[in-house]
C-alpha cells in the first residue's frame, strides 16, 4: 500500500511530523514502512506559463519559438518538445531556476535566437516516470485550462508529497485504505479522524425504476448495491485526484474510472462502473458461472470459466467477473452517458479461487481476498456518487437498489486490566487502557476494571482476547514492556544421548581431517538412483518426487547423500581445489510406496568423499594419494571411537569400482559401504580417483551403548611374536587374521598386519602377509612353552584353513 | 717407598690434568690403578716392609689411590659433559623448517551457529527436539492455526508431494508434535533446529532449502515480558553485550501477539548506515505469545497455560555475524569457504 501523505492529511492531522518520523512510528507499531519516497524536490522559479504564440524557429526545423506569459512578464522561450502548442498552460523554469541534477537555467541564445527560460517536462522537474500521466511521458506537461498563470507548479503537481510504502502483514487488511491508515495514524498520534463527505443531491427519479438486483447465492455475495447516475460527462478527473492516484501507483484514465479507483483506495471498497446503456437489460443477476461459460474481460482477453467463478450478469450474459474484473461489453467509454455503479461484498474464498484460476490479481480482488469492511460497502458507493456529482456532472438517482443479507455486527471481546497486565507483565492502569481504546476509536463499555470492546468491522482481524491484548500492547508500546525472565519450574534441558553422540562423531571426523558440508536434499533424475547403499536397495525404495518441482535439478528426495556430495567435489575441482575430504550427516527418504500415503522413513546417513592427496609432498614427507585404506582407516577409527565392532566384506555395487568396494557390517547386518567410484562415473562427473563411504547413522546411534568402565591394567608382561604367511593372492588377509584371533584366544590379545609383500622370491600368484601377535595372560607371567604351543596351533590352523605356510 | 708413591701420585695427577679424551683417561686409569698399573706394582713391594712401616705406607698408598681416583672421576665427568655437549651441538636442527602438518577438518558454518544457539538455550534449560522433514499438512499448517483455506499457505510457497504431505516449510511442526507428546500435562522448554524448504528461486538472498531454529516455552503464567527478557539474553549472548533489542508488532498465524525482533546495528551502533538501510536496526527473528488455538490443538488449556515461541534463520544470523553476502555459499561447499570458519 502506497500512502500519499498529502492525501492522508485530508483525514488526520499530521502536521509537525516528518515523513521519516511518521514511518518510524508506524513501523514500530506493527506496519513496516519499507520506503519513504518524495514525488519531486521543491522547484523555485518554476511557474505556470501560458503559451501565447508558438512558431517555428527560423533556423531550426525541430525547435519552436514561443512567447510565454508567466504572469508579471512574457518570456521568449525556445522549446523542442513535440507536443508544444499555442494556448497551452505549461511548466516554465525561469532564468535562475535550478532543476534536479543541479541544472541551472540561464538566458541563452539558441541558433541565434534568444531563449529566456525553459518549458519543462515532468522528468526534467525530477518526477519519476510512474508519477507522470501516460500522455505526458513523451513531452512537456500540459496543465488544465484553469491553472493559475504565474503560480508555482509545486502545489498543482503535488511535488512536495512524500509517499510511504507500507508492507502489510496479512492481518492488517484495514490498512489497505486511506481511511484505515488514518485510523492507525490517528491512534499513534492521538488525533481524531475527519471523514469525507458522502452527501448527494436527491433526484426525483428513482434508481429502482432503472434496475433490479437478484443474487442467487447469498453466501457468495451477501450484499450487492446498485446506484444509477445519469448524464455524466466523461473527461479528465481533477488534477488533485490524478496526483493522488499517481502517488498511489494508479494511472488516471477518466473522471469516472478515476473516481471508482479513488474511492477504492480511500475506503478500501472495490467499486465498478458499468455503462448503463450497454448493460443489455435492466437487471443485475449475480450467479456462478456455468462450466465453460465465456467472458471477454476489460483487458480484451476471452476467459473460459467454471462454476467456481462468480459472475455479474444482465440476466442472460456475463457482464463482469465478480470482484476481479469487468467485462469489455459494458465498459465505460468516452461516449458513456449513464452509469450503473456497483458496490458489493463478495466472499473472499470465492474471489481467491477466481484469481487463482484466471491469474488476474487487481487492486479490487486483493481487497476482497483479504476481507473488506461490511460497514463501508454502501458508504463507498455513496462517496463515489458524491464525487461523480461533483466532478462528472452526474445526476444521482434516488435510492440504492440492493440485495442485503450482510452481517454488519461488531465482534465483542472481553478484556480486563488484570488479565491484560498478567499476560503482558505490565502495570497498565484501567484508565490508560480506556485511553488506548479511545485512541484506536474502538467503542466499549467499561465496568470497573472490565471492558466489553466492540471491535470495529474495519478491523476484521480482531476476534479474541489475544487480539485485543496485542492492540493494547502495541499502542502502549512494545518498548515499554519490561524485561523479565520466566519464573516457572526450572528444567534440566540438554541434548539427548543420540544428539551428543552425533556431535561426538562430528568432532571425530573433523579431528581426522574431514570438513563438514551441507548439500541439498532434493536431487535430479540423473542422481536419484545413484550410489544407493545395498541395504537400502533391498527395501525396494521408490523415488519420491515433488508434485510441482521448480527445476529438474531439485525434483526428488534423495536416496543417497553421496551424489550431491560428489557435485560439491566437482565444483571444488573446477576451482583448483584438488585435495578434498568432505562429509555430511543428512537424511535420505525411503518408501516402497509408488504413491505416497504416509510419511517416508527418514534415515540419517553419514557420508564422506575423499580425493586427491591425503599427504602433501613436503620436505619431510613423501606425498600420498587418498586410497581405499585411508578411507577405511577413518571408518575403522570411527567405530573404535564408538566402541562398535566393524566388519567389512568385499561387495559389488553399481557405479562403484568392482574390485575396490566393501560392504560395512555391524553385528552381521549391512549398514553401508566404502570404496572407490567406478572410473566411468568419475569420468561422467569430471572427477579424479575418488573414494567414498556411506553409513546408516541411525544404526550406529542405535547400537552404541558403550559406557566406559575401568579394567585392571595388566600387571604381567606381554610377549610379541611375528609370523609371515605365504598365501595365494585370493585369500583375504582379514580372514587369516580372524583365524589367528579365534585359534589364539584367549592368550592372543591383538593381531596386527605389519607387512604385505608380493614379487621377487615369491611364486607367481602368491603373497606374503606378516602378522604381529601380542600374547598376554592377565593372571600370571607367560612361560615360553605356553606361547610356543599357542603359536604352533595358529600355524597349523592357518595352514589347514587357508593353505598357508610360514615364510622362512 | 713413600717417595715413590708420592712421585706416582704427582705423575698421575699431571697426566690426568693434561688428558682431553675419555679413552686416554681410561688408559691412565688402567696405567696407574689397573692390575698391572704402576701403583699396584709398587704396592706389591709392601711385603718387603717391616710390620711397623706397613700401616704407615699403607695409609699413604690409600691416600695416593684416592687422590688419583678422585682426579680421574672429576676429569671423567668434565670430559663426559664436554662430549655430550659436542654431541648435542652436532644434533642441532633448523627450527624454522615447518612442522609435520596435522590434517584437520572442521564444522560447517551453519552447524557452528546452530550449535552455539543450541548451547545457549540448553543453558537456559531448553531441550533440543527434532522432527521429520517430510511433514503432514496437519502438523505443518493446521495444528499451527493455518486451516486449509488460509491465504498464508499458498501451494506456490511450499513443496507438496501429495495433497497431505509436503516438505516442511518451517520447524514449527516439531513444536506441535512436542505439545501433543506432553499432552497438556506439564510445562516445557524446547528448541528445534532443522532443515526446511520453500518454493524460492535460489539467489543471493533466497534458498529453496535452508535451516531454522524455533523455540517454544509453555507453562502457567508465561508473560510477554518473559519473551522480551529471554530474547534480550539471547541477543546479547549471540551478538554482543552492547547490542540493544527492539520488538515490533507483527503477524504470524500461530502467535498472538506476534513480534519481530530487531537488534541495534553493530556497524553504526544504531545511528543508521547502509547495512541497516539507515534505520539503525537489523531484523533478527520473529516471535510471539502462542496462539490459544495452537495451545488447544496441542492439548493445553489456554486458560491455564500460556507460552511464547520464537523462530530464527541460522543462515541470516551467520550472514550478519560473519559478513557472508550470498546465501548460496552455505550450500555450494567451496572448501575455501568452509575453511574460513574452522578456526576456534
Amino acid at each position: 500500500m502506497l500512502v500519499s501523505l498529502n492525501w492522508l492529511k485530508n483525514y488526520v492531522d499530521i502536521d509537525g511530523i516528518s515523513p521519516e518520523e511518521l514511518a518510524e512510528k508506524v513501523t514500530k507499531s506493527g506496519i513496516e514502512v519499507d520506503n519513504v519516497e518524495y514525488i519531486a524536490q521543491q522547484s523555485n522559479n518554476v511557474v505556470i506559463g501560458y503559451v501565447e504564440t508558438c512558431e517555428k524557429h527560423p533556423n531550426a526545423d525541430k525547435l519552436n519559438l514561443c512567447q510565454v506569459n508567466v504572469g508579471e512578464e512574457t518570456l521568449q522561450i525556445i522549446c523542442g518538445a513535440p507536443n508544444i502548442r499555442a494556448g497551452q498552460k505549461v511548466a516554465v523554469a525561469k532564468p535562475g531556476a535550478v532543476l534536479p541534477g543541479n541544472f541551472k537555467i540561464k538566458k541563452a541564445k539558441l541558433r541565434g535566437v534568444e531563449s529566456n527560460g525553459m518549458i519543462c517536462s515532468l522528468q526534467e522537474l525530477g518526477f519519476n516516470e510512474k508519477h507522470i500521466p501516460k500522455e505526458f511521458t513523451e513531452g512537456i506537461y500540459v496543465f488544465p485550462e484553469d491553472a493559475p498563470i504565474g503560480e508555482s507548479v509545486d502545489t498543482l503537481l503535488n511535488a512536495n508529497d512524500a509517499v510511504l510504502e507500507f508492507d502489510l502483514t496479512p492481518n492488517r487488511a484495514d490498512a489497505l485504505s486511506m481511511l484505515g491508515v488514518a485510523y492507525e495514524v490517528g491512534a499513534l498520534l492521538d488525533k481524531s479522524i475527519n471523514l469525507p463527505s458522502e452527501e448527494v443531491n436527491v433526484s426525483s427519479e428513482k434508481a429502482a425504476d432503472y434496475i433490479s438486483v437478484k443474487v442467487e447465492d447469498e453466501s457468495l455475495n451477501p450484499y450487492y448495491g446498485a446506484f444509477v447516475i445519469k448524464d455524466v460527462e466523461i473527461k479528465s478527473s481533477p488534477l488533485w485526484m490524478q496526483n493522488y492516484l499517481l502517488a498511489a501507483g494508479i494511472r488516471p484514465i477518466n473522471n469516472v474510472v478515476d473516481i471508482t479507483n479513488y474511492v477504492l483506495l480511500e475506503y478500501g471498497q472495490p467499486l465498478h462502473a458499468f455503462d448503463y446503456d450497454r448493460l443489455g437489460s435492466k437487471e443485475i443477476v449475480v450467479r456462478s458461472a456455468k462450466q465453460d461459460e465465456k467472458i471477454v474481460t476489460l483487458d480484451d482477453v476471452e476467459r473460459t470459466l467454471t462454476p467456481e467463478n462468480l459472475l455479474i450478469t444482465n440476466g442472460k450474459d456475463p457482464i463482469a467477473l465478480a470482484g476481479v474484473m469487468g467485462g469489455a461489453d459494458s465498459e465505460v467509454t468516452g461516449e458513456t452517458k449513464n452509469i450503473l455503479l456497483e458496490a458489493a461484498f463478495f466472499n473472499s474464498i470465492s474471489i481467491r479461487k477466481t484469481v487463482k484460476a484466471t491469474g488476474l490479481r487487481s487492486e479490487a480482488s486483493t481487497r476482497y481476498e483479504k476481507g473488506i469492511d461490511p460497514n463501508r460497502v454502501k458508504r463507498a458507493g455513496l462517496r463515489a456518487c458524491h464525487l461523480l456529482e461533483q466532478y462528472a456532472g452526474g445526476k444521482v438517482l434516488d435510492g440504492v437498489v440492493e440485495f442485503d443479507k450482510l452481517d454488519r455486527t461488531e465482534k465483542t471481546v472481553e478484556i480486563n486490566t488484570n488479565t491484560i497486565n498478567s499476560r503482558l507483565g505490565t502495570e497498565i492502569s484501567t484508565d490508560e487502557i480506556a485511553k488506548i481504546l479511545d485512541r484506536l476509536s474502538f467503542n466499549y463499555e467499561r465496568e470497573g476494571e472490565s471492558f466489553t470492546v466492540f471491535a470495529p468491522t474495519r478491523r476484521q482481524d480482531i476476534t479474541i482476547f489475544e487480539d485485543m491484548l496485542e492492540e493494547v500492547a502495541r499502542i502502549y508500546g512494545y518498548d515499554n514492556l519490561p524485561f523479565t525472565l520466566p519464573t516457572g519450574a526450572s528444567t534440566a534441558g540438554g541434548l539427548t544421548k543420540r544428539q551428543s553422540l552425533r556431535r561426538s562423531v562430528k568432532n571425530y571426523l573433523e579431528g581426522v581431517g574431514l570438513m563438514e558440508t551441507r548439500t541439498y536434499s532434493l536431487t535430479s533424475d540423473t542422481f536419484i538412483k545413484k550410489l544407493v547403499s545395498p541395504e537400502i536397495l533391498t527395501l525396494n525404495p521408490e523415488p519420491i518426487s515433488l508434485a510441482m518441482p521448480m527445476s529438474e535439478e531439485h525434483k526428488y528426495l534423495r536416496l543417497s547423500v553421496l551424489p550431491e556430495l560428489l557435485k560439491t567435489v566437482s565444483y571444488n575441482l573446477a576451482r583448483n581445489q584438488s585435495n578434498i575430504s568432505l562429509y555430511e550427516i543428512g537424511s535420505i527418504f525411503i518408501t516402497d510406496e509408488k504413491e505416497l500415503t504416509k510419511q517416508p522413513d527418514e534415515q540419517l546417513r553419514l557420508s564422506g568423499v575423499l580425493t586427491g592427496k591425503w599427504l602433501e609432498h613436503l620436505w619431510q614427507q613423501e606425498s600420498k594419494k587418498v586410497d581405499f585404506y585411508v578411507v577405511k582407516g577413518i571408518v575403522e577409527g570411527l567405530f573404535e571411537h564408538l566402541e562398535l565392532p566393524l566388519t567389512v566384506k568385499q561387495t559389488k555395487l553399481a557405479d562403484m569400482h568392482p574390485g575396490r568396494t566393501a560392504a560395512i557390517l555391524l553385528n552381521g547386518k549391512e549398514i553401508g559401504f566404502i570404496g572407490q567410484l567406478h572410473p566411468a562415473l568419475e569420468k561422467e562427473m569430471d572427477l579424479k580417483e575418488t573414494y567414498v563411504f556411506d553409513i546408516n547413522m541411525e544404526a550406529v546411534l542405535d547400537t552404541h551403548n558403550h559406557v566406559p568402565s575401568y579394567t585392571q591394567i595388566p600387571r604381567y608382561p606381554s610377549v610379541t611374536r611375528d609370523i609371515a604367511f605365504i598365501l595365494v593372492n585370493e585369500v583375504n588377509a582379514g580372514d587369516v587374521k580372524t583365524t589367528i584371533e579365534e585359534v589364539g584366544a584367549p592368550l592372543v590379545k591383538q593381531v596386527q598386519v605389519f607387512d604385505l609383500y608380493k614379487g621377487e622370491n615369491l611364486p607367481e600368484g602368491k603373497k606374503s602377509v606378516a602378522y604381529s601377535l601380542l600374547y598376554q595372560d592377565p593372571e600370571k607371567t607367560l612361560v615360553d612353552e605356553e606361547v610356543e604351543s599357542s603359536y604352533q596351533k595358529v600355524i597349523e590352523a592357518v595352514n589347514e584353513k587357508h593353505g598357508a605356510y610360514v615364510r622362512a | 717407598m713413600q717417595e715413590e708413591l708420592k712421585a706416582i701420585q704427582q705423575e698421575a695427577l699431571v697426566k690426568v690434568e693434561e688428558v682431553n679424551d675419555l679413552k686416554e683417561l681410561q688408559a691412565i686409569k688402567v696405567a696407574y690403578l689397573g692390575k698391572k698399573g704402576s701403583l699396584t706394582q709398587v704396592l706389591r713391594g709392601m711385603g718387603k716392609l717391616t710390620p711397623e712401616e706397613r700401616p704407615v705406607i699403607g695409609e699413604v698408598a690409600n691416600q695416593v689411590r684416592e687422590a688419583i681416583t678422585s682426579a680421574i672421576d672429576t676429569k671423567n665427568t668434565i670430559l663426559e659433559n664436554a662430549a655430550l655437549e659436542e654431541k648435542l651441538q652436532k644434533e642441532a636442527i633448523d627450527v624454522t623448517l615447518p612442522g609435520r602438518p596435522v590434517k584437520v577438518g572442521g564444522p560447517h558454518l551453519l552447524t557452528k551457529v546452530i550449535e552455539e544457539i543450541e548451547d545457549l538455550f540448553i543453558g537456559m534449560g531448553y531441550e533440543v527436539r527434532e522432527g521429520p522433514e517430510v511433514e503432514t499438512d496437519y502438523f505443518n499448517f493446521e495444528a499451527l492455526n493455518l486451516p486449509k483455506d488460509h491465504p498464508a499457505r499458498d501451494m506456490q510457497d511450499s513443496f507438496y508431494i501429495t495433497n497431505e504431505l509436503l516438505l516442511r516449510t518451517h520447524t514449527s511442526p516439531v513444536q506441535a508434535r512436542t505439545m501433543q507428546e506432553y499432552n497438556g500435562e506439564k510445562g516445557f522448554k524446547m528448541i528445534c533446529p532443522g532443515r526446511v524448504y520453500r518454493r524460492d528461486t535460489d539467489d543471493a538472498t533466497h534458498s529453496h532449502q535452508f535451516t531454522q531454529i524455533e523455540g517454544l516455552y509453555v507453562d502457567k503464567d508465561v508473560k510477554m515480558s518473559d519473551l522480551k527478557g529471554v530474547l534480550n539474553v539471547f541477543a546479547k549472548k549471540m551478538f554482543g553485550e552492547d547490542r540493544k533489542i527492539r520488538l515490533r508488532p507483527s503477524f504470524f498465524p500461530f502467535t498472538e501477539p506476534s513480534v519481530e525482533m530487531d537488534i541495534s546495528c553493530k556497524v553504526c551502533d544504531g545511528h543508521g548506515c547502509s547495512v541497516c538501510k539507515g534505520t539503525g536496526w537489523i531484523e533478527i527473528l520473529g516471535a510471539g505469545m502462542v496462539h490459544p488455538n495452537v495451545l488447544e490443538m496441542g492439548g493445553y488449556d489456554p486458560k491455564v497455560y500460556s507460552g511464547f515461541a520464537f523462530g530464527m534463520g541460522p543462515e541470516r544470523i551467520a550472514m550478519l555475524k560473519y559478513g557472508v553476502n550470498d546465501i548460496r555459499q552455505f550450500y555450494l561447499n567451496d572448501q575455501r569457504f568452509l575453511k574460513q570458519f574452522h578456526q576456534a
